[in-house]
């Protein structure tokens, strides 16, 4: 059984802050971090390992930096690790970057595919179902619960608004996973202790045999035209009121809004 | 053949058209109106088994034609039946563009048919226009959160067609409804042979309050500073018929269930009244909540991020403020009866 | 000569980092106030293989370094010194004496065992009577023809109580002074042997430290560690390896110290501005700074000497002299810096002073390291 999870590096976002002079995004000094929700794609596969002795291999395009975080996942019993990194992979939006990685996964056998729902920089949740599509494999998303797997399927219960399916999925396929669907576990030491022993693959553009204009900023359907911060407000009304004076405030208002 | 129209896809489940479907319908009505080209109509594209008596919701929201693929196997959502017959009819019929609502089932199948149709996709829009600039009468220019909420986008997709989004619920306006409007029902015939790749077993109702919050008109909410205290809060939603919603820092602290969360992560709520006690206002929770129409804060700590978005904001205890609170909401119901 | 730590040492510090900030941090205050043996962090701890580091994997370890387990340690004790101690007492008191001097069979039985931490290890030599002076050991071993009778107490054992395996220290022969102790390797139900009672210390009050009681304890020839007569070698040797551990455990205190000092006067407004912009207090922290950073070397140094099999017993001394003087002098300057809110238990400051204490005084005293240090100087 082999299984591959798919990751991301991300700035934590929920540490960044908003330059309050020039309304920009401070990136300066914002740590870099597994993404969560694939945090929670490496522990499905850990348990999938012990239970049924499946081989894991994690995978990530990403700027050469990327490899400590690759580390990081090796130090948690990942068994090998894949970093697809070329300047000309950059600036890649999600059609792009699931291309890549589904040019790259085809070389690979596989039999299950465990991605983080969304990343949080991005925010897209696009790169995990395009990236099955383009492998022609079946996909899953919003997957919080998975219940057992054979050579064939896998069956999984999936996450809507206000209820949640029990599949049964054909193999291969992609599955991707919530951030609270388990606790992750944290590195231990016998494979810190290894993980620079491993050798981490390194795959370019000249590996993939894809065309230039498929891949990067140049295969890009999407553009971005601008970014922006939100503009802080101010002028309102903040006032110190006693508790009987603030409960006096609020019913006042909420008069209006009561039937 | 150029492409044309605005199309919509018409999610239902369970024979309920998504409130989130009448949105994407107003927007798309006032878009082709900027677009001023005479031919561009708002299609529906509406999927299921035995669905044809819903067309009628979707003209009287704003759908000029409704494009209605009845089959078996779309009874129940699944990823590659739907985006196999949506393929075909955007193969057949060549929309300008794809608009799809960011529900669980939207960035499901979303992803799943750009990258089929290679064309571009840009996820959880808060916002659409026509470019500003004039140079393309027909291009969207598309606005979302990304990093968390901390920075906004402008996304285009200048090349390929149709141009798609999916929308976040909650935040246009279902301001369109005709009552008795009609329109264009075109039937589009579907062949599923294979056999479905993934099979439904089950399905698990959650068990929750059956509370949706993003439906509510008053919202109490919740932060850390409530822990512990979430029952003042429900004392007076229930006393005024509004619910309870939280943080997240209140959810995983266990104080409330994941479907009232309120935030980037969680749900996204424009009500009437909201009120947020013991929430410190960072941007993942206001970015759920901020486009509420009245906010008030209450925060012990003046330089809460919260009171950069209340419009009337509280410095106090709201552990010790909502009993008091409770009492008021009381006294002038009973002076009312 | 490289300062820096490789990029295998770098990604092990960042684990012990992450699961101290996770695991031991939020129950640090918690286990100091009700004076617990935290039972739950040594499962999670040997959940991460963390419990015996620097042994090799054939005997169930880590196959890491001196340098790798004491990272560990500082990292644990940079929030919650009891813990550190807990793992230092372990694996440098219990688990490093029967890999040093352990016959095979010896090693077979406990150091996988102890490696994985599904037992516990102590070291038992202080007693009443013979602190530094530890050759005066009053508890007697009488050889008989299986094995030995112990008979005689303990005093001031770390993680007794919990351990599952002591190494104890015993007079063999009486006539020959020092040449005259041995060790054995105890395991905690021999009929005879009983815990005593737990002290109340004014630090590291999570650590159980009791005596030990010996009342006509038959101890099989084959526990005994080493040979007869060599057990006062075999407790220096062994303190010298332990000196590290608490040496890293004292810079581990003050390394949260000062953390915890330098967030509290970025925040802390008096005459309407932070007390970090006066100069006292930043001149007060650079002076602090630079001791830690000092004790820093000193410690990671003795390790890696311990690594390449150099001597390292005077370096050894050193690190734990300058350590544990500094982790006082760190957590006495810092908690004036506090002022009075530091000195209530709302904050973690009183309970690192109140643990940095001790460091200077278990393990072989700052005094013992001063003799040590002048001994070989003078020599």
């Amino acid at each position: 059984m082999n299984i591959v999870i798919l990751v991301k590096q991300v700035p934590d976002t929920t540490e960044m802050k908003i330059d309050k002079t020039t309304g920009t995004l401070i990136r300066a000094g914002v740590p870099s971090i597994i993404n969560p929700d694939d945090l929670a794609a490496i522990e499905e596969a850990l348990v999938l390992k012990a239970k049924y002795g499946a081989h894991c291999a994690v995978v990530t395009m990403g700027p050469p930096q990327a490899e400590e975080m690759l580390r990081e996942i090796l130090g948690r019993g990942i068994d090998t690790a894949y970093l697809l990194s070329d300047s000309r992979f950059a600036g890649a939006d999600t059609w792009a970057t699931s291309t890549t990685l589904a040019a790259f996964l085809k070389t690979l056998d596989v039999d299950l595919i465990l991605a983080g729902r969304q990343a949080i920089d991005g925010d897209t949740a696009q790169v995990g179902p395009q990236t099955a599509e383009k492998l022609g494999i079946p996909q899953v998303t919003c997957v919080e619960e998975i219940l057992s797997l054979n050579d064939h399927h896998i069956t999984v219960q999936k996450a809507y608004e206000t209820y949640s399916d029990l599949l049964e999925v054909d193999l291969p396929c992609l599955l991707t996973t919530l951030n609270s669907m388990n606790q992750p576990r944290g590195m231990n030491f016998v494979d810190a202790w290894k993980a620079y022993d491993k050798t981490i693959v390194r795959i370019g553009f000249d590996d993939l045999h894809l065309p230039l204009d498929q891949v990067g900023l140049k295969g890009s359907p999407t553009q971005v035209k601008k970014t922006f911060t939100r503009s802080v407000q101010s002028g309102f009304i903040k006032q110190e009121l006693s508790p009987e004076d603030a409960a006096k405030t609020v019913s006042e208002i909420l008069k209006a809004y009561m039937e | 053949m150029e492409t044309k129209d605005i199309f919509v896809f018409a999610q239902q489940v369970d024979h309920q058209i998504d409130d989130v479907v009448f949105e994407l319908l107003s927007e798309a009505k006032k878009l082709t109106a900027s677009i001023q080209i005479d031919d561009f109509h708002v299609v529906a594209v509406l999927l299921g088994e035995n669905v044809t008596d819903l067309t009628s919701v979707l003209f009287e929201h704003g759908a000029d034609t409704v494009i209605v693929c009845d089959h078996p196997r779309l009874h129940r959502y699944s990823t590659d039946d739907y985006a196999d017959v949506l393929c075909e009819i955007i193969r057949d019929k060549k929309p300008d563009s794809f608009l799809i609502g960011a529900t669980g089932i939207g960035r499901d199948l979303a992803p799943r048919i750009a990258a089929r149709i290679d064309t571009g996709l840009t996820a959880d829009a808060t916002q659409i226009e026509i470019d500003p600039t004039g140079e393309h009468p027909t291009q969207l220019w598309i606005t979302r959160p990304a990093f968390g909420g901390n920075l906004f986008g402008t996304i285009v997709c200048p090349n390929h067609r149709p141009q798609m989004a999916t929308i976040r619920p909650n935040v246009l306006l279902a301001d369109f409804h005709q009552v008795g409007r009609t329109g264009n029902v075109e039937t589009f015939e579907c062949t599923i042979e294979n056999e479905p790749r993934v099979r439904w077993l089950k399905r698990i109702p959650k068990s929750t309050h059956g509370v949706n919050i993003a439906k509510a008109r008053i919202i109490f909410s919740g932060g850390r500073g409530m822990v512990g205290h979430f029952d003042l809060l429900e004392k007076c939603a229930n006393q005024v018929g509004g619910v309870v919603a939280a943080s997240r820092a209140a959810v995983d602290l266990g104080e409330a269930p994941k479907d009232v969360q309120v935030g980037q992560t969680g749900k996204t709520v424009r009500p009437t009244l909201y009120i947020a006690c013991g929430i410190s206002g960072a941007v993942q929770h206001t970015a759920g909540m901020d486009k509420s129409e009245f906010i008030i804060a209450i925060n012990k700590d003046p330089q809460a991020a919260i009171f950069t978005v209340a419009n009337v904001g509280i410095v106090g205890d709201a552990v010790e403020i909502l009993p008091l609170l409770a009492q008021e909401i009381k006294r002038i119901q009973e002076a009312n009866a | 000569m490289d300062f820096s730590l490789s990029k295998k040492h770098t990604l092990v510090q960042s684990m012990f980092h992450d699961f101290a900030l996770k695991e031991v941090k939020p129950l640090a205050a918690q286990i100091d106030e009700e004076e617990r043996f935290p039972v739950e962090t040594v499962v999670k701890m040997r959940n991460l293989n963390m419990m015996g580091i620097p042994f090799p994997s054939a005997l169930g370890g880590g196959d890491g370094d001196t340098l790798a387990y004491i990272l560990a340690v500082e990292q644990l004790s940079r929030f919650c010194a009891t813990t550190g101690v807990i793992l230092s007492a372990h694996t440098s008191l219990c688990s490093a004496p029967i890999y040093a001097f352990g016959t095979p069979s010896q090693k077979q039985r406990y150091l996988p065992k102890l490696n994985s931490g599904e037992w516990l290890g102590a070291f038992g030599l202080t007693e009443p009577n013979a602190g530094t002076d530890a050759g005066g050991q009053q508890t007697i071993a009488i050889k008989q023809e299986d094995g030995y009778v112990i008979n005689g107490s303990k005093i001031f054992i770390t993680n007794a109580g919990y351990a599952d395996v002591y190494i104890i220290f015993a007079m063999t022969d009486k006539s020959q002074g020092t040449r005259g102790i041995s060790a054995f390797i105890l395991e905690k139900d021999t009929p005879g042997f009983t815990v005593g009672k737990k002290e109340k210390k004014l630090g590291i009050r999570g650590s159980s430290t009791c005596e030990l009681i010996f009342n006509n304890v038959h101890l099989p020839k084959e526990n005994l560690l080493g040979e007869e007569g060599k057990g006062f070698k075999i407790a220096m040797s062994t303190l010298d390896g332990g000196r590290i551990g608490i040496a890293a455990q004292a810079l581990g205190i003050a390394q949260g110290a000062i953390e915890q000092t330098v967030a509290y006067v970025k925040q802390r407004k008096q005459f309407g501005k932070p007390i970090g912009a006066f100069q006292n207090t930043q001149f007060k922290l650079a002076d602090l700074e630079t001791k830690i950073e000092a004790t820093r070397l000193l410690v990671y140094r003795a390790a890696v000497l311990k690594d390449q099999g150099r001597p390292y017993s005077n370096e050894a001394a050193m690190a734990k002299l300058y350590a544990s003087q500094t982790a006082m002098e760190v957590t006495v300057e810092c908690l004036q810096l506090f002022g009075g809110y530091g000195y209530t238990r709302d904050y973690p400051i009183e309970r690192m002073m109140r643990d940095a204490k001790i460091t200077e005084i278990y393990e072989g005293t700052s005094e013992v390291q001063r003799m040590v240090i002048s001994g070989n100087l003078l020599r």
